[in-house]
């Protein structure tokens, strides 16, 4: 009874332990951008220093997982306050919409496409190379 | 009524939330990729603050509180890629290769259709990062001396144009390897793209997320050479 108690104690730590583990790394992540001269935001700072933490054992990843997944799964949300925030800044994209739209749709097929081929086709080489 | 919308902490990140669970809906009845979830829950919330008439100003007082997680978010990107770490060390080479010729095609893109528009040095440096994630890109943008708020509204609408876009353009060059669509998303749409990657899969979604912070670093390297072009 007691032991049952002590883990769902740590269960519902966990959220906790993972979700203050994140925010330090974010914080982190935030006083490199002060500190270093490079204009990096904090976001990607955080993101190798958390590659960085997993990958020498620092943290372990289930240390972090449960509140990184959830908070991936719910990302595409957090970008919809900044698309309606277009509504704002339609006043400046007007006179130039034209040519903004076409270059933004040309060139987005044009990346994705190249560096999706360029990837593949590297891959496929590696492999061949390797099997022979 | 409207005033009290306008007030609600709770109303911005409710409304953002009610348009991307319409969005998923929708998407699951109709299986089509412009019903792309991300792009109804944006039409969905415009259409209601104008048909309210509630200022961005007031609904963003509420929604600006998922925004603020974005930044964790993008930390916990390295979670599934160090899950996929092994792909990365295995295919490290194409990898490489697939980002940079994804930067210098964004920028080369860019920079012949700016010249075929007539566009102006400033409104085609405020073009160049248009590729890679928003904080990167409004300091390159800068910089160079663009316009910032065009430059975070392009960027915006890039991540939505591949999300949306994803399945055609990978079904039409006959891109299939899963490292490679990763890469082809995350070069292309940044973040936005990435959240499309995930629902695919891990592999896609990992990639996704490294081509995030890889592209943007190299973009960050070469946008000054690009801007000294035209």
């Amino acid at each position: 009874m007691v032991q049952l108690v002590c883990r769902k104690e740590r269960g519902r730590m966990k959220y906790l332990k993972q979700f203050f583990i994140i925010i330090a790394i974010s914080f982190i992540g935030e006083v490199m951008k002060e500190i270093m001269p490079f204009p990096v935001p904090a976001s990607i700072y955080g993101m190798l220093i958390m590659l960085a933490a997993l990958g020498t054992g620092i943290i372990k990843l289930s240390q972090v997982s449960d509140t990184g997944d959830f908070l991936i799964e719910i990302m595409p949300v957090m970008f919809i306050p900044a698309a309606a925030g277009l509504l704002d800044s339609w006043k400046v994209l007007k006179p130039v919409l034209v040519p903004v739209s076409v270059i933004t749709v040309v060139s987005t097929v044009i990346v994705m496409a190249v560096s999706g081929k360029v990837t593949q086709f590297a891959v496929r080489h590696g492999k061949r190379e390797k099997d022979s | 009524m409207d005033s009290f919308l306008s007030s609600s902490i709770f109303f911005g990140v409710f409304l953002s939330l009610a348009g991307y669970s319409a969005g998923l809906f929708v998407k699951k009845k109709l299986k089509l990729a412009i019903f792309n979830p991300l792009l109804i829950a944006i039409i969905i919330v415009i259409a209601v603050l104008k048909a309210a008439d509630i200022p961005y100003k007031d609904y963003n007082e509420g929604a600006k509180y998922i925004s603020y997680l974005l930044t964790p978010a993008t930390v916990c990107l390295a979670i599934p890629l160090y899950r996929q770490i092994a792909v990365l060390k295995n295919n490290f080479k194409a990898i490489m290769a697939g980002i940079t010729a994804g930067v210098l095609s964004s920028m080369g893109s860019v920079l012949g259709m700016s010249v075929l528009f007539g566009l102006t040095h400033e409104q085609y440096v405020t073009l160049l990062p248009k590729s890679i994630t928003t904080a990167i890109g409004m300091g390159v943008s800068q910089e160079l001396g663009g316009i910032v708020t065009i430059t975070v509204a392009v960027i915006i609408i890039t991540g939505v144009i591949g999300n949306i876009i994803t399945e055609p353009v990978c079904r039409l060059f006959n891109i299939t390897d899963p490292v490679a669509t990763g890469i082809g998303i995350g070069s292309s749409a940044h973040a936005v793209g990435t959240a499309r990657a995930f629902e695919i899969g891990e592999t896609q979604g990992a990639m996704s997320s490294l081509s995030i912070a890889v592209s943007g670093l190299v973009t960050v390297i070469m946008a000054s050479v690009f801007a000294g072009i035209y």
